[in-house]
């Protein structure tokens, strides 16, 4: 497939940019955070992106999806990434959306992702239990019972889990933490007894939890896939994730460094524009090589989801840890280049650089994935 | 499409058939490719074969257009061959200047009678072109240049100092930048002189580089005289032409870390890495060497998706502006780093520089490094093709 847009994916393009810059301008992820509002984005925008067709945009038709594919959806997450905007995009979609999706009963996908694909539920994956991404590592049980199952456990860094309708947890069946073996996925409503939520305040003012699981017992219906075999399904639904949150970074490193080129030429010391200085001419034109190579490799793995191709799982990795590197770069360099404004509450860059280091721990940082792309090319 | 499969099985047919054995081996170390000329001695026959075969069909230079020899192909053909080739494990019948560099600048500037003399002796190999660019005294300030060229009435008389002139030892014509207007600012009296290295008054002499070899030559013009129908394009005008020009060389420079050129350390990264610091459950057992590994092949998936991008946006009229430079500089940046990862995997065995106690890839592991820190300098600095990204793409003020 062609790295090139599309005539289609170019309108698609255009029709996200003024949707986002209209609709959710980065001066409304202040206000939410400034407002502490309660849902930590705004149902509105979401419900429009539904009527959009975008919270369903890779969900197949006959779940009242779109039925297009990862190169549209990257598409619609790097125009949200250009202004910060936060949307249930990566929880829901991406995320749990996913894990029902490819390990999903009928009546779970019939029920729950034509909801989704409305943008009437939100959703969350309840996976990481430590401070890092490590999808293995996981000591919540799943414990046999005669009506289903019964969870124990932590879990922290819950995208959007305060105010997800439904979650979906990933807990140990069988095996000890750290094993791929023995991972269950289970369906757990948001008003489950037992089941504590605490919303984190995040640094990039959008939405996070930490979960308390006390004996929450579910039925057997509630299992996502098959008991045990989990990390098959959670496997997949990463790689997909990993990849839309990289489109995602795409969009936030790339308006970062226009907005960093645009004050280099504006701003004037010495009496001349500070960007005619060499030292930061050089690490601006470095800056463009980073923002150039992330592009390739976001629109080659997003393509590569699209053809299912057998590297996707390389791919992810290679994508998140290129994004990963390149929005820690520009957002450092973007802060300094600013200067004393900069690092005031009031510029915006700084929201910018929150954001790139919430996304770059997201979902595992450059080196976690080198690992596991050297785990996965069998070095 | 199916044309394009057509062309393919048709192309993997005739490559089948006409690539002689020889030329379907893995290079020797102490094998060359062809890079022709008229003094170019031929002790394997099928490599002669192997060029003529090719050249009669203009695949040397496979999308130059067929009047000048060329293949007229497409670019989307010159793919499918390129695949092929690869595929069948051909090597390339003949590199050289001509090709990559020269060639693509005639065709946009030189007159019908510059084309038809020299294009096809570059597609047949007959001709061996070297590049008169760099002086002492301009290097990175290129246009600085001070080599002379004056108007003799019929003829221009040249006396100068060219350096860093690659392979010009070997070489049977020099394309050359020279001043033909000292008082005119420094960009606007520059003209681009086509000129025969047998001419009197032209000498050489090799440079011997920290890798121990000399590809590179001091060139020395005195009352060198050239034909005034040697003169490309406008009296004056040959910093354009050289900017073209620069482009294409920058491109191939670029995209030697990828294995278009040199050996490439001969081996996977990975696997070296496994021989020389040992494995543990299967992996390289240093984590830090781990990861810098991990990192190189990431850095090189990225890089060649940017290269096969740009083709794709070119294709589609899209494609990014001064990508010559963003090539150049992160391609040869890139191979600088493979060598410096390449050392430090195989440690003390990558400082042998002769005889026993090395293999054949160490020895050349440690005589490829010192020579990738040329890559970095020749063709325009990194510095220089950060100055353009700066200038040119991001519009960045002087």
């Amino acid at each position: 497939m062609s790295l090139a847009l599309s005539e289609e994916q170019e309108l698609l393009k255009n029709t996200a940019r003024e949707f986002v810059s209209e609709n959710s301008p980065v001066k409304e992820l202040r206000r939410l955070r400034d407002a502490q509002d309660p849902v930590g984005f705004s149902r509105d925008l979401w419900k429009q992106m539904g009527e959009l067709g975008w919270a369903g945009i890779v969900l197949p038709e006959d779940l009242g999806g779109a039925g297009l594919g990862y190169a549209e959806l990257g598409i619609v997450l790097e125009e949200c990434g250009r202004t910060l905007a936060a949307t249930p995009l990566v929880s829901t979609t991406l995320l749990a959306g996913n894990a029902l999706l490819l390990g999903g009963n009928e009546t779970q996908r019939k029920e729950i992702l034509t909801a989704v694909a409305k943008a009437e539920r939100v959703l969350a994956l309840a996976l990481q239990e430590g401070a890092h991404h490590a999808p293995y590592a996981i000591a919540t049980r799943a414990e046999a019972i005669a009506s289903g199952y019964r969870l124990t456990g932590k879990k922290t860094f819950v995208l959007d889990g305060h105010v997800a309708d439904q979650l979906v947890v990933v807990a140990r069946t069988a095996g000890a933490s750290g094993e791929r073996d023995g991972l269950s996925l289970f369906l757990v409503p948001k008003a489950a007894r037992g089941l504590t939520v605490t919303r984190t305040i995040m640094v990039d003012g959008r939405n996070a939890a930490n979960l308390t699981l006390d004996g929450v017992e579910v039925e057997r219906s509630a299992l996502v896939g098959s008991a045990g075999r989990g990390a098959d399904v959670l496997d997949a639904v990463l790689d997909r994730a990993t990849i839309g949150l990289a489109a995602e970074m795409l969009g936030t490193l790339a308006e970062a460094f226009e907005r960093t080129i645009k004050y280099l030429k504006d701003r004037k010391q010495f009496g001349v524009p500070i960007g005619s200085f060499q030292a930061l001419k050089h690490r601006a034109a470095s800056m463009f090589v980073e923002v150039e190579l992330s592009r390739s490799i976001v629109l080659e793995a997003l393509r590569a989801i699209d053809e299912n191709r057998p590297d996707v799982s390389q791919l992810a990795s290679v994508a998140k840890a290129k994004l990963s590197d390149a929005i820690h770069l520009i957002g450092n360099e973007a802060v300094q280049m600013f200067g004393g404004i900069g690092v005031t509450d009031e510029e915006e860059i700084g929201l910018f650089l929150k954001r790139a280091r919430a996304a770059e721990l997201t979902l595992g940082d450059a080196a976690y994935h080198r690992a596991r792309f050297a785990a996965l090319s069998g070095f | 499409m199916e044309n394009l499969d057509s062309f393919r099985t048709e192309i993997g047919k005739w490559l089948e058939a006409n690539c002689p054995p020889s030329m379907r081996k893995p290079m020797g170390p102490d094998e060359d490719l062809n890079w022709g000329g008229r003094d170019k001695v031929y002790e394997n026959l099928e490599e002669k074969q192997w060029l003529d075969r090719m050249a009669s069909r203009g695949f040397t230079t496979p999308t130059w257009p067929k009047q000048y020899g060329g293949g007229g192909l497409s670019s989307a053909e010159a793919r499918v061959l390129a695949e092929e080739m690869r595929r069948l494990h051909c090597r390339p019948a003949l590199v050289s200047f001509g090709i990559t560099m020269l060639g693509p600048v005639l065709l946009q500037y030189g007159n019908e009678a510059q084309k038809s003399e020299h294009l096809p002796k570059i597609v047949r190999g007959e001709i061996r072109w070297c590049q008169g660019y760099s002086e002492p005294g301009a290097g990175s300030d290129l246009a600085g240049l001070q080599t002379r060229a004056e108007d003799k009435g019929d003829h221009y008389l040249v006396n100068g100092q060219k350096i860093w002139t690659s392979y010009a030892d070997y070489a049977d014509w020099i394309f050359c930048l020279v001043r033909t207007n000292p008082t005119a600012a420094k960009h606007d009296g520059i003209s681009f002189l086509l000129f025969d290295m047998r001419s009197p008054g032209v000498s050489v002499s090799p440079i011997k580089l920290i890798s121990g070899s000399s590809p590179f030559c001091q060139t020395f013009f005195q009352d060198v005289k050239v034909p005034k129908t040697n003169l490309v394009g406008k009296l004056d005008g040959g910093w354009t032409i050289a900017k073209a020009l620069l482009q294409h060389e920058r491109e191939m420079i670029g995209g030697m870390g990828l294995g278009m050129g040199g050996s490439g350390g001969g081996g996977s990264l990975d696997q070296l890495a496994k021989e020389y610091c040992g494995t543990e459950s299967g992996r390289i057992a240093d984590p830090v060497i781990r990861d810098q590994v991990a990192q190189h092949m990431m850095d090189t998936r990225c890089f060649t998706t940017t290269l096969r991008r740009s083709g794709d946006e070119a294709k589609s009229g899209t494609g990014p502006g001064a990508a010559s430079s963003m090539f150049k500089l992160y391609g040869t940046e890139m191979n600088k780093r493979r060598y410096e990862l390449l050392v430090k995997v195989l440690g003390s065995q990558a400082l042998g520089w002769e005889g026993d106690g090395f293999n054949t890839r160490e020895l050349g592991t440690t005589r490829e490094w010192l020579r990738s820190k040329g890559n970095s300098i020749e063709g325009g600095t990194s510095e220089v093709q950060l100055n353009i990204i700066a200038k040119r793409v991001l519009g960045l003020p002087d």
